[in-house]
């Protein structure tokens, strides 16, 4: 079967489908950005996001992916370390502490905002409401999220440029 | 930098694009996986525990038990009653009595249910009171008492006390057990090494502490085992003693079976098994004068220390210290004691004792206020402690700023506190929606105090291009310690921080620093650091000196130089380096900060408790349901005296990462235990704050640089987390007149089911 992540194609057996998708990306690619912390869907911390939409993958297998477009954390800076305003938004506001939240925080507010692009702080609340971290309060986290939709633009135009957006 | 308005910490590339490698992100050729095996019972004598059947099961290579420890099965910061594997009796639910070892993890999962533990069950004790009284089980037969530890205050008459007041005031109070919930649950590779030496990565805060039970279980000396300080999700206090018992556990697999072991721990064994704030039943009786002196205070507090040790000596002492508040009360009596259950163990957590105590006093001082007709902010103001005020213990508060007033008036100012009192809904009627503020306050003995021996070391090398590695006794334990010393490296230096790299320590690179806990990872570490960059500087100094045409003693440095006492002169910082390479003086220092001494009487409870203390006030406004009792929270105001702030924006995280845990402890998180058993043990079903459960909040941040820390920084963590469940709790009952003596507040009669959404797929 065809994955394509991170704007790659990926072709695998189709006996790995019935793989973890979690286990997958962690051990057999090492793409170790998505992180398991609660094994059932109820924290957030493993979110990467499959045609755009924020996907909880610790409770999925590999056939669920198939055919579809996944963009994991580590797709998310440019192919030259660039980071994505969003994720320099991060840095820049202090909303990242032990880090283990980010990952799937940073996929959550960038689907977000490709639909939302100028969210008020409640919508920004609803919107990681779903992912959970112990550490910020969330404060700092949505002050990012404020400050970098800045660049992303309203529809019905394109996602921002540099790094791969579904 | 820090001034610059921008964040900045060393590691948030790595953490925001998903490269950082925390403990169960490294690979490792031919690793085993290890899980562990716990058993049905509560408390129970061990008959038997038969591994035959686990052993046999496909992909099991091992199954290890206490027999299995060549050294001591048994450790413990304070006493050494928590066992690796049980070996006599299992203690509580969380136990556990074998650990399966497999090629893969789901094998040693499955294998796990094949273990057969075979037990006498005994009758359980899981109230506090009840273990108390005589004939109670005991939970350690040899102990003949379930008493963990007491501790005491006696000041003053307070007999004495209680007839100058007018008025008595007598309530009884109850928190309840709360979990961590770092967001990354236990974890620990052992890698043997071809020198001997066993490796130990792991998710743990104490590097040292973790090294000492690792070498005690395996039995062998202190340089046979180097644990590797790895990056971590959040600790919380949470990541020690059970941290530090999965590391061994791992460490033990890998030198038995000679390969690399990873333990990687399961939020439900996570939850099952790891320590929790302790649960506390506080009875407490204050007098008061008509104009609002606090005359005496007479206190019971009984924690429930659950079935070991830990560090419930150590919690208790904070919340007897600090068992009256910020208050001065010349006559106080209190009586603690930790208490042996069958419960979950309870140990450090973020606040270590005085969030229960500051749930109570500051509910405390707001009954007697009303009571008397005065405004409490009033009955405040007249007890607080001031420059030179002497605390419960004795202590003469004269050795830094003590800015409690300026907080307090920082937030009353910010919040527009006495204005919007004015306008709260207790008493009146009419409206669905019932609006209350309220506020707490507190001040807090800063790191170990009389609890422990407080040292710390840094070291700093330059190498010979001018790049600088700096290491220090630390752990970065997520909240940016590591930031932070270079940050305080830089500046003492006069260079740039790009220049410095942090070498995260191992145990074998670092003398033993103690532990990053008690919030004084800044201000030990900072100051360790800060000797260091001194005594570099003076080395740098005397080689550089004949150059400037001045005395060693007068060289500066700033912007990346040396310059002389004029500053016409200088020596660019690489070229002073290369020098120094040339003549074979080696640009190297190593540097110690020791706490101050502090003193402390177990007798009366009187003594120097804290080398310094920290200030904080805290307000909240909310809503209540009238229908439903469903609280909303509407903002959040809080002042800290940090001392000074090295790392801005971190500080502020601090602030509100503290203030959102206090809202669980407040509202939402309760350890749900069933005859020993706790039923929420993951994350839909415990439930800590979400986004939408927060206000947005305002921090202040307050410096008074102390002059005993070397950065002028003091501590910032915990007292951030322990004041907003008494300022909620005070908010609730100037909207709807009801006083909540209880944690959680729960305001509707119906308990606080999980909620769907929480698992919304
Ligand atoms: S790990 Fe997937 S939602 Fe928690
Ligand atoms: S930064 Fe630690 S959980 Fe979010």
């Amino acid at each position: 079967m065809r994955l394509n992540i991170n704007g790659r194609d990926l072709e695998v057996a189709d006996s790995v489908g019935e793989r973890k998708l979690i286990a997958f990306l962690r051990e057999d690619l090492d793409l170790t950005g998505a992180k398991n912390a609660c094994d059932i869907g109820a924290c957030g911390a493993c979110t990467v996001l499959l045609d755009g939409e924020p996907m909880k993958i610790c409770i999925k297998r590999v056939r669920d992916v198939a055919g579809h477009r996944m963009l994991t954390i580590e797709g998310m800076a440019a192919a030259d370390g660039t980071l994505h305003p969003l994720q320099r938004a991060f840095v820049e506001r202090g909303a990242i502490q032990c880090g283990f939240c980010t990952p799937g925080m940073v996929l959550v507010a960038h689907a977000f905002l490709l639909k939302n692009p100028r969210p008020t702080r409640d919508e920004i609340r609803k919107a990681i409401n779903g992912n959970l971290c112990r550490c910020t309060g969330y404060q700092q986290i949505i002050d990012a999220i404020e400050e970098a939709a800045a660049h992303y633009r309203p529809a019905p135009e394109a996602a921002p440029a540099g790094p791969p957006s579904p | 930098m820090s001034s610059s308005g921008k964040a900045w910490r060393n590691d948030a590339h790595a953490k925001v694009t998903g490269g950082a490698k925390y403990t169960d992100d490294l690979k490792f050729a031919r690793l085993l996986h290890a899980a562990p095996v716990y058993s049905d019972f509560v408390h129970a004598r061990l008959v038997r525990v038969d591994t035959e059947a686990a052993a046999r099961a496909p992909g099991v290579v091992a199954v290890l038990t206490a027999r299995d420890v060549p050294g001591t099965n048994r450790y413990g910061q304070i006493v050494r009653d928590y066992r690796i594997f049980a070996d006599d009796k299992v203690r509580y639910n969380g136990d556990v009595v074998a650990m399966v070892v497999a090629e893969t993890r789901d094998s040693a999962i499955r294998a796990g249910d094949l273990v057969r533990v075979e037990a006498e069950p005994l009758a359980a004790v899981l109230d506090p009171e009840e273990a108390l009284k005589p004939g109670s089980p005991l939970v350690h037969e040899d102990l003949g008492t379930n008493v963990v530890n007491t501790h005491r205050i006696r000041r003053g008459d307070v007999a004495e006390g209680f007839r100058q007041a007018d008025l008595v005031v007598e309530e009884s109070f109850r928190t309840q057990s709360v979990e961590h919930a770092y967001m990354e649950p236990e974890v620990a590779v052992g890698v043997p090494r071809p020198d001997g030496v066993i490796e130990v990565y792991g998710s743990m805060q104490h590097p040292f502490s973790t090294r000492r039970f690792v070498c005690a279980c395996l039995g062998v000396p202190l340089s046979g085992v180097e644990v590797i300080g790895t990056p971590m999700g959040g600790g919380f206090g949470g990541k020690d003693d059970t941290a530090a018992v999965v590391c061994a556990r791992a460490a033990l697999a890998a030198r038995i079976l000679g390969r690399p072991v990873k333990m990687m721990y399961r939020r439900d064994w996570s939850v099952r098994e790891s320590y929790k704030r302790h649960p506390y039943r506080v009875a407490y009786k204050m007098g008061v004068t008509k104009s609002g002196l606090i005359t005496a205070v007479q206190c019971r507090i009984v924690a429930d220390g659950g079935a070991y040790c830990s560090v419930t000596p150590w919690v208790t002492w904070r919340s007897t210290v600090q068992c009256c508040g910020p208050y001065v009360v010349d006559n106080v009596h209190c009586d603690t004691v930790g208490v042996y259950t069958n419960n979950i163990v309870a140990g450090a957590m973020r606040g270590f004792g005085s969030p229960q105590m500051n749930f109570v006093v500051e509910q405390m001082v707001e009954i007697a206020a009303q009571r008397l007709g005065i405004p409490a902010l009033e009955l405040r103001r007249r007890n607080m402690v001031r420059q030179g005020s002497v605390t419960i213990t004795g202590q003469r508060l004269d050795t830094h700023k003590v800015a409690m007033g300026e907080v307090l008036e920082a937030v009353v100012r910010e919040s527009g506190y006495e204005e919007k009192l004015a306008r709260c809904s207790r008493g009146r009627a009419g409206g669905d929606e019932l609006y209350g503020i309220g506020l707490a306050m507190s001040y807090r003995g800063v790191s170990l105090g009389a609890e422990g021996t407080d040292f710390c070391a840094a070291m700093i090398t330059v190498q010979p291009d001018g790049s600088i590695i700096l290491e220090a006794g630390v752990h970065e334990n997520g909240q940016g310690a590591e930031s932070a010393m270079m940050i305080i490296a830089a500046a003492e230096l006069g260079v740039g921080v790009e220049r410095i790299r942090y070498r995260r320590s191992s145990t074998s690179t670092i003398p033993d620093s103690g532990t990053t806990v008690a919030s004084r990872g800044t201000i030990m570490g900072g100051g360790a650091v800060t000797a260091a960059a001194r005594e570099l500087k003076a080395k740098i100094a005397e080689a550089v000196c004949a150059q400037l045409q001045c005395p060693a003693g007068e060289v500066r440095f700033a912007a990346d130089a040396a310059l002389d006492g004029t500053g016409r002169r200088s020596v660019a910082f690489d070229e002073a380096i290369r020098q120094m390479y040339q003549t074979q003086r080696f640009p190297h220092a190593f540097g110690v900060f020791k706490a101050p001494r502090v003193t402390w009487d177990e007798h009366t409870g009187q003594g120097d408790a804290y080398f310094t203390w920290v200030y904080g006030c805290q307000a909240v406004e909310l809503t209540v349901s009238r229908k439903t009792g469903k609280v909303r929270l509407l903002g959040a105001v809080a002042a800290h005296d940090v001392g000074r702030a090295v790392n801005r924006e971190m500080v502020r995280g601090q602030f509100f990462g503290g203030m959102a845990m206090a809202t669980g402890y407040a509202l939402h998180e309760e350890i749900r235990q069933k005859d020993g058993r706790i039923q929420n043990q993951n994350l839909n079903t415990y439930r800590i704050p979400r986004a939408m459960d927060l206000p947005e909040m305002t921090a202040i941040i307050v410096e008074n640089p102390d002059p005993q820390s070397p950065t002028g920084a003091k501590a910032l963590g915990e007292p951030t987390n322990e004041i907003l469940a008494p300022a909620i709790a005070n908010a609730v009952f100037n909207a709807t007149g009801r006083r909540e003596l209880s944690l959680p507040i729960r305001l509707s009669a119906a308990p606080e089911e999980p909620a769907e959404e929480d698992c919304r797929l």
